[in-house]
């Protein structure tokens, strides 16, 4: 079961994130990954056939703080102003299953050995399933770069893929976290800032409308699909203990409640069978088929606004950049270099908005195919996971009423 | 001892009035009878109107037990009556009470007398009437036997007494029954057995015509004998014949009271005494003992303990122990090793058949509550439901009708049955506890769904409880469960008031019920029960932990519907807000498929708090009253040890007196022992009784639990297959749209 269900993890989380442009150039992928401690250290294996690269293959150790640094970087580039970066992904966490983990073995003492054993195993699957994730959510951001015609072409990413020292980027400090925090302020208020801006572009404006509305909406999605899921989490366990319970009590020796003892064995095993690992499936399909969905293309939406904050920056500028030019000609100070300026800016801003363009459509487009792809699947898996059930239900039923 | 013995008559006297009807019978009766001593006729008379307020309230295969315990008394009281004289009359009819609430505590006796009095009083009416209990009983089982037996013993005693009553019967059936007490700890049982069988196979007819041969000559008493005494039951009769051999010791005491037995010193003077006016009086309180006797016999017990012990010391010192105790005392000391051996395995194997029976039956009752509905505002609203009943039943006045009960009578009804049958080793299925917190929801007037589920989930737990209560074959001819069913008004039940000041003492009961549970170490004789404890415990451990596990569940399911419906609210508002056509469509879709899910969590939650948590609810209520009845053994077997101590502690007395030479208390310590001897036997009688029901009662239970579990586990896997249909038409709807998605 634990195999089976990471295999699955594995092949969803791909499909979580489209390429539209496939490209043999340059193949990447994590096939290992080391957990040790709060560290996750993640072999980064890469093929290529572009010159660019000293090796056609080869494999470097990265880790999580790596690939933040990596989309920093990138971030901070100012020519990729006009591009969406792919969003970093996530800290791994282990929290929530380690907790349970702890939990459990103080609880042991209450439960039967039976019971203990199957909650073990549902919790090493569950950790197990998270560390997948963990190293999918990684690949999909290293996927995608390696897909963008520009981003893949970045000297820090190439950096990232084939330098076989470790790149020892410095944690951040508390200072510069500090700063990041700062920033983040600042951005916020100058967002609010531009937003008076007066947009030239009805494209934009649409966008930035439909980006806004749409981020608000797909965070409250994907809050309320986690909840779904982790319901169905619940219940998934509750079935386990049920299945464990019901177990023990028919196997308790004892002769007269041989009948009833039946019953509940059939109806034990269909639990075990049918719910456990049915419900758990459901809930874990659920889980990455569309939360994992709602949760990336959240993250990816941010990005796009990003871009679009860039975008307006770069618009701001510009406006700026033509007062100040009004100002020199007015007093006939530093005109040349005013105009400079707002030239610059114009063409910044001119470049912002055609990739930016470009990158909204393309978003657009991508968003559309995963949805679609990860809604065919999920409601697949609900029907096979459905028809599952049902066909044990009818063998229990049957086994029941012939008896 | 006098204060005691009137007790238990007071609350009689209902159950008297009501018999009158039959005391008119009676009469007939006496009329038929001529020999007729005014006595006699009396004796008689109460007797058949004790067995005719049983049996025609029950006239259908009235609780055995009732009618065993009725019988007997009546039996008793006549012998008692017929063989006291007046003068003793008062001590008599102490005694008597005693003997007849003694007697009525067994219900095996009690059934041999019940028939006894009815075979010998009327012969066509009480015959008819035994005949339709042994038909009845013999549907029914254990007791049938025991009745027969009885009838066919007691026929020939009584028609001694009534025809023969005169001396020379006396004489006759003294030496006879001397005879047979001889016999009886041997011989006894198997006598008695056989009669008893023949009697159970022929039914009425073959008890009618004992009865009248046996009235007509003393002989049939002596023919009667020998043949129980033959053929009777090798074990189980043995309980009978002890009856019998009683029953016998008392008709020869009445009759010819002194020369059969030794104690019987004044058998004429208590025939002459017995004095017709005395006699009725003691009867009727005999007869209100035995009424008593049959619905509480516990109570009944500890009376006639109380009673016996005190009877004892003046019957020994006069006619009465001759009359009833040395009768008693007599026999059950010849017939007691016979009876206990024989007894249990018999009753047992009959009951098992019954219980067969009893579950191809279908139900003749059906009982629904309905219409839950809120009374009176504040905190002294309570919840009243309509309780609907259909039958097939004669013993109803309609086929179908409706009370208006409230939760307490429920209650009220189930604490009254539980005094009643629960001492007897019956399991009385219990109703769904009080809940302060649940009710005060109700009270307030919260219209959330959880008071809702709430109320629904009572109403189901009333109607189970029910059900149950008409389905047992004992219970069902309670007339407290018939008044329950079928009476408009009820009186209020007090006692289930939860800070009552009857409340609280049952709560110190229970408390000192549950100490005393702790230091009450039985060494348990059969492996059966105690295996069947150990089963009956671990279950009960099981289950409770089930059902926490179910309960969470529920809540997890809730939660789950509730967090679905919020996702397709937001799913919606996804949806909305995408600007791509069709996928904006495919979410509206989704926020509706997964809506619609969300219907199906909630039944989903639905389905498992009422066809799965209730069930486990269910069963662990049932398996505490398993236990119950498991205590109730115990207690009896408890009681049992203490008369044995009793009893070895009189005869260390004895033993001193002895050396010691003192004559003047050796007599009374000798009457002493002979009383313990009686209430040893008696409590072991008890003991082999309640063991007997306690078994069949788990295996009916047992029975009963495993077919309804694979119903309901059936119907609970049905209810998960449909929605799990509902969830792959949803889905398989939803596929389209989404592949839609351009």
């Amino acid at each position: 079961f634990q195999f089976i269900g990471i295999e699955h993890v594995v092949k969803t989380l791909r499909s979580v994130s489209v390429d539209l442009n496939n490209d043999a150039s340059l193949l990447i992928d994590i096939p290992d990954a080391l957990c040790e401690r709060d560290k996750v250290k993640f072999t980064v294996h890469t093929k290529t056939t572009l010159s660019s690269f000293q090796k056609p293959e080869f494999s470097v150790p990265r880790q999580h703080e790596d690939f933040i640094w990596l989309h920093d970087t990138l971030v901070e580039t100012e020519d990729y102003a006009g591009l969406i970066i792919p969003p970093a992904p996530p800290k791994p966490d282990f929290e929530s299953p380690r907790e349970k983990m702890h939990k459990l073995g103080e609880g042991e003492a209450t439960m039967t050995k039976e019971e203990y054993t199957k909650m073990k195993q549902e919790l090493e699957a569950e950790y197990l399933a998270v560390f997948k994730k963990t190293v999918q959510v990684h690949e999909v951001f290293l996927q995608r770069l390696s897909s963008h015609p520009v981003l893949s072409k970045d000297r820090n990413f190439q950096i990232f893929l084939e330098y076989d020292q470790d790149l020892s980027v410095r944690r951040k400090n508390a200072k510069e976290m500090f700063g990041g925090f700062f920033k983040n302020m600042v951005k916020s208020a100058d967002e609010v800032l531009i937003a008076g801006v007066k947009e030239v572009d009805d494209f934009f404006e649409q966008e930035k409308t439909f980006l806004l509305d749409y981020f608000s909406k797909i965070k409250e999605a994907t809050a309320k699909a986690e909840k779904m899921t982790r319901s169905h989490k619940n219940i998934a366990d509750d079935y386990i203990r049920l299945s464990a319970t019901l177990n023990s009590l028919s196997a308790e020796e004892s002769t007269n409640y041989y009948i009833i003892k039946f019953c509940l064995k059939l109806f034990q095993n269909f639990l075990r069978v049918c719910l456990k690992k049915v419900e758990g499936r459901v809930a874990s399909d659920e889980e990455l088929k569309l939360t994992e969905l709602l949760r990336y293309y959240m993250r990816d939406i941010q990005a796009a606004k990003d871009l679009l904050y860039r975008r307006a920056r770069a618009l701001a500028d510009y406006e700026n950049s033509n007062k100040a030019l009004d100002k020199a000609r007015l007093k006939g100070k530093d005109v040349s270099q005013a105009e400079e300026h707002q030239k610059r800016c114009l063409q910044k801003f001119d470049t912002l908005s055609e990739s930016g363009k470009k990158e909204l459509t393309n978003f657009k487009a991508r968003r559309v195919v995963a949805f679609r792809k990860n809604l065919v699947e999920m409601a697949e898996l609900e029907v096979k996971h459905a028809k599952n059930n049902m066909t044990l239900l009818q063998g229990c039923i049957e086994l029941l009423s012939g008896n | 001892m006098a204060s005691s013995s009137e007790r238990s008559p007071p609350p009689f006297p209902d159950t008297e009035d009501q018999d009158v009807l039959d005391s008119e019978e009676v009469g007939g009766r006496d009329s038929d009878e001529d020999d007729g001593e005014e006595l006699f006729m009396s004796a008689s008379n109460t007797p058949l109107t004790k067995q005719d307020t049983p049996t025609s309230p029950d006239s259908q295969a009235s609780d055995l037990m009732e009618d065993l315990s009725v019988g007997p008394p009546s039996s008793q009281t006549e012998k008692s009556a017929a063989s006291s004289s007046p003068e003793e009359f008062v001590d008599l009819t102490n005694n008597l009470e005693s003997r007849v609430a003694a007697e009525s505590s067994s219900p095996e006796p009690s059934d041999e007398f019940f028939d006894i009095l009815g075979s010998e009083t009327q012969k066509v009416e009480v015959e008819a009437s035994v005949k339709a209990d042994s038909g009845e009983a013999s549907s029914g089982g254990p007791d049938l036997p025991g009745e027969k037996t009885g009838s066919s013993s007691a026929a020939p005693i009584i028609n001694l007494d009534n025809d023969v009553q005169p001396p020379r019967i006396g004489g006759k059936v003294i030496d006879p029954l001397a005879q047979i007490l001889g016999d009886t700890p041997a011989a006894d049982p198997k006598k008695p057995s056989s009669a008893v069988v023949d009697l159970f196979e022929d039914d009425g007819s073959d008890i009618f015509t004992g009865a009248p041969q046996s009235k007509a000559s003393s002989r049939p008493e002596k023919g009667l004998f020998g043949e129980p005494d033959e053929d009777l039951f090798g074990g189980p009769l043995g309980a009978m014949s002890k009856k019998t051999t009683e029953n016998e010791g008392k008709s020869g005491t009445a009759k010819a009271a002194g020369p059969t037995f030794s104690k019987p010193t004044e058998p004429a003077d208590i025939f002459t005494e017995e004095a017709a006016a005395t006699t009725v009086p003691r009867t009727s309180n005999t007869v209100n003992s035995k009424a008593n006797g049959v619905h509480s016999e516990e109570d009944l017990f500890t009376e006639a303990t109380v009673e016996l012990s005190l009877d004892s010391p003046r019957s020994s010192r006069k006619n009465e122990e001759t009359s009833k105790p040395s009768a008693s005392s007599s026999s059950s000391s010849l017939s007691a090793p016979a009876r206990q051996a024989k007894p249990p395995p018999a009753a047992l194997e009959e009951l098992e058949d019954e219980e067969e029976a009893e579950l191809e039956d279908k139900f003749d009752v059906l009982v629904s509550v309905k219409d839950p509905e809120k009374v009176g505002d504040g905190m002294n609203a309570y919840m009243a439901y309509k309780v609907s009943t259909e039958t097939t039943l004669p013993m109803f006045r309609n086929k179908l009708f409706t009370v208006r009960r409230r939760f307490s009578d429920f209650l009220g009804l189930y604490e009254k049955l539980s005094e009643k049958h629960g001492p007897n080793g019956l399991i009385v299925p219990p109703p769904p506890e009080k809940s302060i917190l649940g009710m005060t929801k109700v009270k307030v007037g919260k219209e959330d769904s959880s008071s809702a589920d709430f109320v629904e989930r009572r109403r189901g737990a009333l109607e189970r409880y029910l059900q149950r209560v008409v389905n047992h074959p004992l219970l069902l001819q309670d007339p407290d469960v018939r008044e329950f069913l079928e009476k408009d008004e009820l009186p209020r039940a007090v006692s289930t008031q939860t800070l009552s000041g009857a409340g609280f003492l049952k709560m110190i009961n229970k408390a000192t019920d549950a100490v005393s549970k702790m230091t009450i170490k039985m060494n348990e004789s059969d492996a059966w029960f105690e295996e069947k404890l150990q089963e009956v415990e671990s279950a009960d451990q099981h289950f409770r932990k089930l059902h926490a596990l179910v309960e969470s569940l529920v809540v997890h399911r809730k939660e789950l519907s509730l967090n679905t419906a919020n996702f397709a609210k937001s799913a919606a508002m996804l949806g909305s807000a995408e600007d791509n056509t069709a996928l904006s469509r495919a979410l509206s879709q989704l926020a509706e498929v997964e809506d619609k899910i969300e219907q199906l969590h909630q039944d989903q939650a639905a389905y498992d708090t009422f066809s799965f948590a209730e069930l486990i609810a269910d069963y662990i209520r049932l398996l505490g009253a398993v236990r119950g009845s498991f205590d109730h053994r115990i207690k009896a077997w408890q009681r049992w040890q203490d008369a044995q101590a009793m009893l070895q502690k009189k005869r260390e007395t004895e033993a001193k007196l002895l050396w010691a030479n003192k004559p003047d208390k050796l007599q009374q310590a000798k009457d002493e022992i002979v009383e313990w001897e009686a209430r040893v036997t008696q409590f072991e009688r008890d003991f082999e009784r309640v063991s007997a029901t306690v078994r069949k009662e788990v295996l009916r239970f047992e029975k009963q639990r495993t077919k309804n579990f694979k119903r309901q586990i059936t119907k609970y896997l049905e209810l998960l297959l449909q929605s799990q249909q509902q969830l792959i038409k949803y889905w398989e709807a939803f596929l389209p749209e989404a592949k839609a998605i351009a």
